[in-house]
């Protein structure tokens, strides 16, 4: 880009030297500075709201946080025992329910999907648009099925099918991952043997898949027990301790949800303790998660 | 060794019928649960159509271009929260695409050691999984009371939950899904577009901007549709930062409303017609966000194609 007088001196030595200042390479720096401006920006929030959560939460993370029910709005102390295990029933519901379903359905999309490739697009197509699906909808399918007036109302049960609908497609994606990194030639040596085709998925592939499944089902359950949306009109909450899952239960996410609206300290603090545990299984179920991919063998 | 081959005719050697018949079950059991993904999509969808059915009837598409919701008065109408849902996406994406792009480019080219870029992706992915009600929390206790701080520098009025408080908040959870998709269809370009570019003499930004980009542009533009979807059915950190308001207004430092806050707000305490107006907004939504995925599953199978 750099104009030359003339012709004859238009490859003297000098011009094979790169010239900082040349327009290009000026650009290039300039690019460079905003990209990395970029992520330098794009990291600042998650710094700041795991700086605010840990900071905020640790104030209460006492025994009493683990032991006690919540107190009355305004009054202090207390804990939010009752949501830490009202969080565990609904997620366990929830596996119970989307794992089944989920790695069947991976059975068939790896395993003999490929027979059939017009049904196999219109479930990959299914999955992506379940994948979609704002969670707050799949809370309203639950309450329109399981809540509403006439139906069985508020319960745990609703609450775990609702988080089950958005775990699925989660799973399913995994495990068909997982499913498709076993080599072939496992399969022919399988079949090769004498063993059926069922017999090949149950007791070779599947077993050889299993870690790699744990580790995405690991991840769908730290996700869906941070999911508010689909809990707020299914499962609702409670304030007391677990009373059967066929009546409304309280969970750490729709505890942050209620408590971080109302006026009173004590409750924020609560709040930003039970932040700080949900935070706290994502993040170490992310890092337990990509260690175990790291190892990945084969 | 000739004693010991098996003299069995082949036909006793082959599977019995009812080994044959397990595998034709198993299969059939898996292909069931496959079907029952599309079931559940089609349920979902039937389900919210006909609950919202009364509502239908009663407010037909004008409920599209209403802007009241009254339960007093059984007006209903969701004018505001289309306006709400459309407006605070919009922003999120005008944020969050340079940023997510940006960072997806920088995460792609070898600026930096890959140790280094590895820590650095894993970051960027623990910014889509911490829970949205998180985000929300920390948007009211210090993203808040933090951009109060900056207007009243300016002497602006600011009164807190605001359409660009949960704007800011959408930008920061879509930004990974638009780095995770840009990096990945980036990286699956071959390596000879980038070989023969500088091989020609190109700069490394002018290989970006002129063949890499381009090159990747499906991908790039699926991930920012899939953004979209992500942020106009976001529910949790929208509804605790927008400040719920059924009005429209056009000040982003006013607050406002989205389809997926006022399901929110209003589903656990609805009775009657409202239930039925709800299930009508919650279809508006469905719709909404089933557009978006779907252009953006199409615009992403049309790269695979391509490479």
């Amino acid at each position: 880009m750099t104009t030359v007088s003339g012709a004859a001196d238009a490859f003297d030595a000098k011009s094979l030297k790169a010239n900082k200042s040349s327009s290009r390479n000026l650009f290039n720096i300039i690019m460079t500075t905003l990209a990395g401006l970029c992520i330098a920006l794009a990291l600042v929030p998650l710094v700041l709201v795991l700086f605010y959560v840990f900071v905020n939460g640790a104030n209460r993370l006492d025994l009493d946080l683990f032991t006690q029910l919540p107190p009355p709005p305004g009054s202090a102390g207390g804990g939010i025992s009752n949501a830490i295990s009202g969080t565990i029933i609904v997620v366990a519901i929830s596996t119970l329910i989307s794992v089944p379903i989920g790695v069947l359905c991976a059975i068939w999309l790896a395993e003999f999907g490929g027979d059939d490739t017009s049904i196999d697009e219109y479930v990959r197509f299914g999955v992506n648009m379940l994948a979609g699906v704002p969670s707050i909808i799949a809370g309203v399918f639950i309450y329109g099925i399981m809540v509403r007036p006439g139906r069985p109302g508020y319960s745990a049960l609703a609450g775990g099918v609702a988080l089950a609908v958005l775990m699925l497609p989660t799973i399913i994606r995994t495990t068909d991952e997982a499913l498709k990194i076993v080599p072939q030639d496992i399969r022919w040596a399988s079949l090769g043997v004498g063993a059926s085709k069922y017999q090949t998925v149950l007791k070779v592939v599947l077993p050889a898949a299993i870690p790699s499944i744990l580790t995405g089902v690991t991840l769908a359950i730290a996700r869906a027990a941070g999911e508010t949306a689909p809990l707020i009109f299914t499962a609702l909450f409670s304030p007391f301790r677990f009373s059967g899952i066929d009546n409304p239960i309280a969970t750490l996410a729709v505890l942050v949800y209620n408590f971080a609206i109302l006026p009173f300290k004590p409750q924020q603090e609560l709040a930003w303790a039970a932040s700080l545990i949900l935070v706290l299984l994502v993040l170490i179920t992310s890092i337990i998660a990509r260690i175990a991919t790291r190892q990945k063998t084969y | 060794m000739t004693a010991d081959t098996p003299s069995s005719p082949p036909s006793e050697r082959s599977r019995s019928a009812f080994e044959k018949g397990l595998d034709r079950l198993f299969e059939g059991t898996t292909l069931g649960f496959a079907l029952f993904i599309l079931l559940l999509l089609v349920a979902i969808g039937l389900l919210v159509l006909v609950q919202g059915w009364p509502a239908i009837q009663r407010f037909g598409l004008a409920f599209l271009w209403t802007s009241s919701w009254n339960p007093v008065t059984e007006t209903y109408g969701v004018l505001p929260m289309i306006y709400g849902t459309l407006v605070s996406s919009a922003i999120a994406l005008l944020i969050a695409v340079p940023l997510g792009l940006g960072t997806a480019l920088f995460l792609s080219e070898n600026f930096i050691p890959l140790k280094i870029r590895t820590v650095l992706v894993f970051m960027v992915e623990l910014l889509a999984a911490i829970p949205s009600v998180v985000y929300g929390l920390w948007g009211i206790f210090v993203l808040i009371p933090a951009l109060k701080w900056f207007f009243d520098l300016f002497g602006v009025n600011f009164t807190g939950p605001s359409m660009l408080a949960a704007s800011l908040v959408l930008a920061i959870m879509i930004l990974p899904i638009i780095t995770a998709i840009s990096r990945d269809s980036l990286a699956a370009l071959p390596p000879e577009l980038r070989q023969g570019s500088y091989g020609l003499g190109a700069t490394r930004w002018g290989t970006i901007f002129r063949v890499l980009i381009p090159a990747a542009i499906s991908g790039i533009v699926g991930g920012v549709m899939l953004a979209l979807g992500r942020a106009m059915g976001e529910t949790m950190a929208v509804t605790m930062l927008i400040g719920n308001s059924n009005s429209i207004n056009p000040s982003l430092l006013a607050p406002g409303n989205t389809i997926s806050s006022l399901l929110a707000n209003q589903f656990a305490e609805a009775k009657g017609i409202q239930v039925s107006a709800l299930m009508y907004a919650a279809f508006v939504l469905v719709i909404l966000t089933l557009i978006v995925n779907i252009l953006a599953d199409w615009i992403v199978r049309k790269l695979e194609a391509k490479y």
